[in-house]
């Protein structure tokens, strides 16, 4: 029972940890919580996908099928939060000085939730295969005692969902002034650590240099497996053993992201920055 | 699309890279076999993990930095490599109490 709430509560959490920071990062944009929910009945319908074809994937391209497939996925993951970053740069100010005002850049904002929705669709996809292919094990070896590792999946899965609405409780609390600057930096580190991850894979299957195996050895001081590692993992991509590629990848989303926002965000949007007020158009981002 | 269609060409292109030493390790009753595996070090080799139980398991190792999906009644290659000589631990995570392993590089 402990095995399964421990693989599934990770694995939820995981999961969670990127929607309650979708969730915070679109607060105040309409219809979000339809877009935000289609993208987890996405997600969970393409976990059991992808776990029911697990076999075919494996045996894919010459057996680093699934490896190709998670680097795809991470990919449009990565396009689709730095797509958001820019249309925070853009928008961002003017939903801020503007937030009751209905209506608030509203067809971009639905431009903007569907990339946010694919992104919940992706992390739910990505995580939810696994907790699919783990119950699916119980389910086929009863002698194991299906019932106490289900209760053990489903007390895992409460954990998860209670903690991650925590994190999303915690970032909305922030005054909506600075809430779409943290929700920007949450998203660009999160962008940077999926495409870290990515650039590690391909370098796993040999496709790129890994630019050295290892450039550190964090994990006697925080462990990649514990779990705070493992949220620190999902939410800005912490790795203890990270490769040289891994890192490279890492920075040059992250440089990119920031500066393409600081680019693109700059005041001289002359309307929007007086609209915003008295308030420094630094601040607003 | 267009991305993983360069993906694997890329990958066809990069195939012949991959090391020809190929070990093998297999999972059977959610323990593997051998528990503790000797392998090179030093150089690159192929890993070729073989599920014999029913159910899924999931091939993976903090310290070889490997994670990855055995779907019941396959084998999987897992690319590693070169190694340093020492000791490397790894497990099943759907079966955490039972599969567990080592592997040494000599």
């Amino acid at each position: 029972m402990l095995a399964s709430l421990l693989i599934v509560f990770r694995e939820i959490l995981e999961a969670g940890l990127i929607v309650g920071i979708v969730l915070a990062a679109t607060e105040g944009v309409r219809r979000r919580g339809l877009w935000v929910a289609g993208g987890v009945a996405g997600g969970v319908l393409g976990a059991a996908l992808v776990a029911g074809f697990a076999g075919a994937l494996s045996n894919a391209l010459e057996g680093v099928g699934q490896e190709a497939f998670t680097v795809g996925i991470l990919s449009l993951a990565v396009l689709m939060l730095g797509w958001h970053t820019i249309w925070m740069a853009r928008h961002g100010r003017e939903m801020a000085a503007e937030m009751s005002a209905a209506g608030a850049a509203v067809k971009g904002g639905r431009k903007s939730l569907l990339a946010m929705a694919i992104v919940v669709a992706i992390a739910v996809l990505r995580e939810g295969s696994e907790v699919v292919l783990f119950l699916y094990g119980i389910a086929v070896s009863t002698q194991e005692g299906p019932l106490p590792l289900l209760a053990g999946g489903v007390i895992g899965l409460l954990l998860g969902s209670l903690l991650s609405y925590l994190l999303y409780r915690g970032l909305v609390i922030i005054p909506m002034r600075h809430l779409f600057s943290v929700t920007n930096t949450l998203v660009a580190l999160l962008a940077a650590g999926m495409a870290g991850q990515a650039a590690d894979l391909l370098a796993r299957i040999e496709v790129i240099p890994t630019w050295g195996d290892q450039l550190w050895d964090s994990s006697a001081f925080l462990s990649e497996g514990s779990l705070v590692g493992r949220a620190l993992h999902a939410l800005i991509g912490y790795s203890d053993r990270p490769s040289g590629v891994q890192v490279a990848a890492y920075l040059v989303t992250l440089v990119l992201l920031i500066s393409l926002s600081r680019y693109i965000g700059r005041p001289n949007a002359t309307q929007r920055g007086r609209k915003a007020g008295g308030q420094p158009a630094t601040q607003a981002r | 699309m267009r991305f993983i269609l360069a993906l694997s060409a890329a990958l066809l292109v990069s195939g012949s890279a991959f090391a020809d030493d190929v070990i093998h390790l297999s999972i059977k009753d959610h323990k593997y076999e051998p528990a503790r595996l000797e392998v090179p070090a030093g150089v690159k080799f192929k890993l070729l993990v073989k599920n014999e139980d029913p159910t899924p398991e999931e091939f993976e190792s903090f310290e070889l930095k490997r994670e990855k999906v055995v779907p019941p009644g396959q084998e999987i290659p897992v690319f590693l490599g070169p190694l340093d000589p020492g000791e490397y631990k790894f497990f099943g995570d759907f079966h955490q109490d039972t599969a567990q392993g080592v592997m040494v590089a000599k």
